[in-house]
């Protein structure tokens, strides 16, 4: 007898043991990508998160951080940071919504013709479509002369190098990023729901309110989420169609290695940037579940 | 035909109630579209300044480009770093994705961490981490360094692309196979990967067009002989705007019209 429980229990063990190498050997698929990612971009951000605390002299101080809250220069790159994101997020939800409900509620064959729309410049190179901007709002560029026409205006307006060029540029840049998942919210609404609040005597713009409206929150945030914190980060567009005159973190960052070749100073305003960044993320991945929105887990 | 008068909608909206929104949107799809494709007639001007329209129409700035070394140098090296992109990243981002997938270990959500870093890390810091690291280790201005580093980028690309897949895909043929003798691999290669083969073309086509259109990274650690094409354009349109770059903007939305369009016929043939 006992010998057969003796056996049964290794049998046992060897199960779980080769369940565990098993699962060892499936974890291990993902060990390369890590691995490179590792090198790319942990090993770099961790030695620049070193780097912000040392000082000219190669000692380590907290200079760059206190410089920061001293010099109002900084703020105000902060605050055009913010100021920027924030308003090409409201003018992607302004301009999106009423896309993305457009694509959501047409059938399938003219939606998937009018997705392309979206989808074209999402694919397109964020340079080329820089440049079309540059062209299309230059002082004797086509929307100048297209507003003149109709009558908007009566001399050439500046559109370009000042923060106007820079929140159109980004919106044009951002806004597929919102409609995509938006309009993927608007999918999975049951069209019974809209069918029972008519059914029920709801007028069609109280059912939207107060039925379809909440059902696409989730898409809405996540969208948002995805604008705002891409715009934090944002460098090519308010490079080129600011014209210097929009310095946000990430202009910032490139003019001082450039100029000052000072990296503790560069660094600290990039950790500054990530850490907010991810209390963005983090604070979102509370209250609304973004990894489910991006990856359907959780 | 009275089509104004349908109804539009799950609730009693009419055609001509929503004719606003009908507006609207176009209005919206025309401001999206417009700028993608301005480049194609601006690149046949023959305007030494950017006009549009063009007023007199010649190929010079096509001949400007294939004429000049740097520029073809820039697209070869952008060719080279984009392919190279996208054949380490496919499969490796394909592999991440079943890993994390399968496995519910708690090492799985670390990794998990680990592998989107490149989506939360705000590019530019990516991009001056690289530069300093890179310079440690002798890989500026090197294809090496440039495929390592969109590979990174384009590796959560894969992952959303193949997880999206997989989780249409009944995994429990693969434990089929297994029971039936075949090792863990080959179950994956003979019944998972054929029948998620288009979405891993897909995740190719991304990883290429990722890199091919990287910036930030680019004008930071290519250099030299290596320079990219996007390194170029971003020089060009920050101090001069040379009009070579309509030309060479024609081809690039050309190249990424025509892939977007090879995974819409994918995506179509998917679901039929």
């Amino acid at each position: 007898m006992t010998v057969v429980a003796d056996n049964t229990a290794t049998n046992a063990n060897a199960l779980i043991r080769q369940r565990r190498r098993e699962e060892w050997s499936v974890l291990s698929l993902a060990i390369p990508a890590a691995l490179i990612i590792a090198f790319v971009v942990l090993l770099p951000v961790g030695w620049l998160f070193y780097l912000s605390f040392i000082g000219d002299d190669g000692q380590g101080t907290l200079e760059h951080y206190r410089k920061m809250i001293e010099y109002k220069s900084y703020y105000r790159v902060f605050i055009t940071t913010f100021k920027v994101s924030i308003l090409t997020t409201l003018i992607c939800l302004a301009l999106g919504y009423p896309l993305a409900y457009f694509l959501a509620q047409l059938p399938p064959r003219w939606a998937g013709f009018f997705m392309l729309a979206v989808l074209l410049p999402f694919w397109t190179s964020l340079l080329v479509r820089t440049y079309a901007w540059l062209v299309l709002l230059q002082r004797k560029g086509l929307l100048n002369e297209f507003a003149i026409d109709i009558g908007l205006w009566e001399t050439p307006v500046k559109l370009v190098h000042n923060l106007t060029g820079t929140l159109i540029g980004m919106a044009h840049i951002m806004l597929p990023f919102l409609v995509l998942p938006l309009y993927n919210a608007m999918k999975k609404i049951d069209r019974d729901l809209m069918h029972a609040a008519a059914n029920l005597g709801a007028r069609p713009i109280n059912a939207f309110w107060q039925i379809y409206f909440p059902l696409t929150m989730p898409g809405l945030v996540a969208g948002s989420l995805i604008v705002f914190v891409l715009c934090l980060g944002f460098y090519v567009t308010p490079a080129v169609l600011g014209g210097g005159r929009v310095v946000m973190v990430s202009t910032q960052i490139t003019s001082i290695l450039e100029n000052q070749f000072n990296w503790g100073a560069a660094s600290s305003l990039g950790v500054v940037l990530l850490v907010a960044t991810i209390a963005v993320l983090f604070i979102a991945g509370r209250v609304f579940k973004l990894e489910s929105a991006l990856f359907g887990k959780g | 035909m009275n089509w104004l008068s349908k109804p539009a909608s799950d609730t009693q909206i009419t055609h001509s109630n929503r004719l606003w929104l009908y507006l609207l949107a176009a209005v919206i799809m025309l401001l999206l579209v417009i700028p993608t494709f301005i480049v194609v007639p601006m690149s046949f001007s023959d305007a030494q300044y950017l006009e549009f329209p063009p007023e007199k129409w010649s190929l010079r700035w096509y001949q400007e480009y294939f004429g000049s070394v740097k520029w073809m140098r820039a697209t070869s090296t952008s060719l080279k770093v984009g392919l190279l992109t996208m054949l380490v990243a496919t499969p490796l981002g394909t592999m991440a994705a079943y890993a994390l997938f399968v496995s519910g270990h708690r090492i799985a959500r670390a990794l998990f961490v680990v592998l989107i870093t490149p989506m939360i890390v705000p590019v530019i810091l990516i991009a001056i981490g690289a530069f300093y690291v890179y310079g440690r280790t002798g890989l500026n201005n090197s294809i090496i360094g440039l495929v390592l580093a969109h590979t990174a980028m384009a590796t959560p690309l894969v992952m959303i692309v193949i997880t999206a897949s997989l989780r249409s895909y009944d995994l429990n043929q693969e434990l089929v196979a297994r029971s039936l003798g075949a090792n863990r691999f080959t179950a994956f290669m003979s019944i998972t990967l054929p029948q998620i083969k288009f979405s891993v073309i897909t995740a190719a086509l991304l990883s290429f067009l990722t890199s091919f259109d990287e910036v930030i990274i680019s004008i930071f650690v290519s250099g030299g002989v290596n320079a990219t094409l996007t390194k170029h354009m971003f020089a060009a349109l920050r101090d001069y705007i040379d009009p070579t770059i309509a030309a060479i903007s024609t081809i690039m939305v050309f190249i990424s019209t025509l892939l977007l369009l090879i995974v819409q016929w994918i995506g179509s043939r998917q679901k039929s």
